[in-house]
């Protein structure tokens, strides 16, 4: 595993360079979702989202 | 200070370690070893005053501070102190309502547009509709003049009175100050800000007031320019919530929280997210650290003194 992932993504400079930039895109998006679900979690209720549907016509 | 500090280090600590020193005990890396008595005592000394000016500092900011004649606020329980609880939104509708309908009267909101409601308290058809209530004046026109037209969204929310000078002589030459920052421009704003609004009571014997002035402990001296305006009842909240004296200084509270804190919603969600970030580099770092230690902590050196050669 460790070598497959060595010689496709990490040998060459090009794709390694791809993998920077794909995997910071995954990371950051990934960390944004799991940080919103955790803050409307913690904070159910209390948010415009969550009362905004009372008051659109 | 740094002359203190230059004399006791002899910039030694500035000085680069010999290679050779590596898998030397501890003892042999310090740079006190050589120093003279006279010098680890200057140096004592600076650290015991250090420490105890810190010391004091730290006691004074602790003490109780009974010297001024005001009543320190408590700290209440807001439900937003916690690390990652936001604002109530719900919370700063009502508090919305309270500033229009009660401080309004008097008290300015300069830097807050109307804009600023979209998506916090108000849906975008809403804040154009409360907009529109006010008069705002805009030109030059054609002519030059200068005519007056329904507030927009992109319109600053217009003050009571036009300059300082016109609010003074409206209220005893008071100035009711604007409230945009009213709860980070005071020490512990928000406990002084709602302990102000619910605390006015008759003053004690030998305070006496001028004419327009109110007693309120909370405020420095006790004579404070505004009168009591928040009662029960003081005005009716369109979502029903009871319209209770503290429910209605607790809601302008949050709601002058945000004004001064657009941000604070987006500030707890960064806490999250830095915490969530640090736990992911946390052991990278520690990863990477005993990688680059290792070599340092394994090299072993050996010195043998040429008497001892064969």
């Amino acid at each position: 595993m460790a070598n497959f992932l060595y010689n496709v993504l990490f040998k060459r400079s090009s794709t390694f360079t791809v993998t920077i930039l794909v995997g910071c895109f995954i990371f950051e998006r990934g960390l944004d979702v799991i940080t919103d679900k955790i803050f409307e979690q913690v904070n159910q209720g209390k948010l415009w989202k969550h009362i905004k549907h009372q008051y659109e016509t | 200070m740094a002359a203190s500090l230059g004399r006791v280090c002899k910039f030694g600590l500035l000085k680069s370690n010999y290679g050779t020193l590596f898998n030397q005990q501890v003892h042999n890396f310090s740079t006190t070893n050589q120093w003279s008595k006279g010098r680890k005592v200057l140096l004592a000394c600076l650290g015991v005053t250090a420490g105890g000016i810190s010391a004091l500092i730290y006691a004074l900011d602790q003490s109780v501070k009974a010297f001024d004649q005001v009543a320190h606020p408590p700290n209440y329980r807001w439900g937003f102190y916690g690390i990652f609880s936001s604002l109530d939104h719900r919370s700063l509708r009502r508090g919305w309502e309270v500033y229009k309908n009660v401080c309004s009267a008097c008290h300015s909101l300069d830097f807050l547009a109307f804009r600023h409601l979209v998506g916090v308290t108000h849906t975008e058809e809403e804040v154009k509709a409360i907009a529109a209530e006010y008069q705002v004046q805009d030109g030059p026109d054609d002519t030059g003049a200068y005519y007056m037209r329904p507030g927009k969204l992109s319109d600053t929310i217009p003050a009571p009175y036009p300059n300082e000078e016109a609010a003074r002589a409206a209220n005893n030459g008071a100035y009711p100050p604007d409230l945009t920052y009213i709860i980070n421009g005071n020490h512990n704003g928000e406990n002084y800000v709602f302990s102000l609004l619910t605390g006015y009571c008759d003053p004690p014997a030998g305070i006496t007031l001028r004419e327009g002035q109110y007693f309120n402990p909370y405020f420095n001296n006790g004579a404070l320019g505004m009168p009591q305006i928040i009662y029960n009842e003081v005005i009716e909240y369109a979502d029903g919530t009871p319209a209770t004296a503290s429910q209605v200084a607790k809601d302008v509270v949050e709601f002058l929280m945000w004004a001064s804190n657009a941000e604070f919603d987006e500030r707890k969600k960064m806490t999250i997210k830095v915490i969530g970030f640090g736990l992911i580099s946390l052991p990278l770092v520690i990863y990477w650290k005993k990688l680059k230690w290792t070599t340092v902590k394994n090299t072993k050196l050996l010195f043998t003194p040429r008497y001892k050669r064969q």
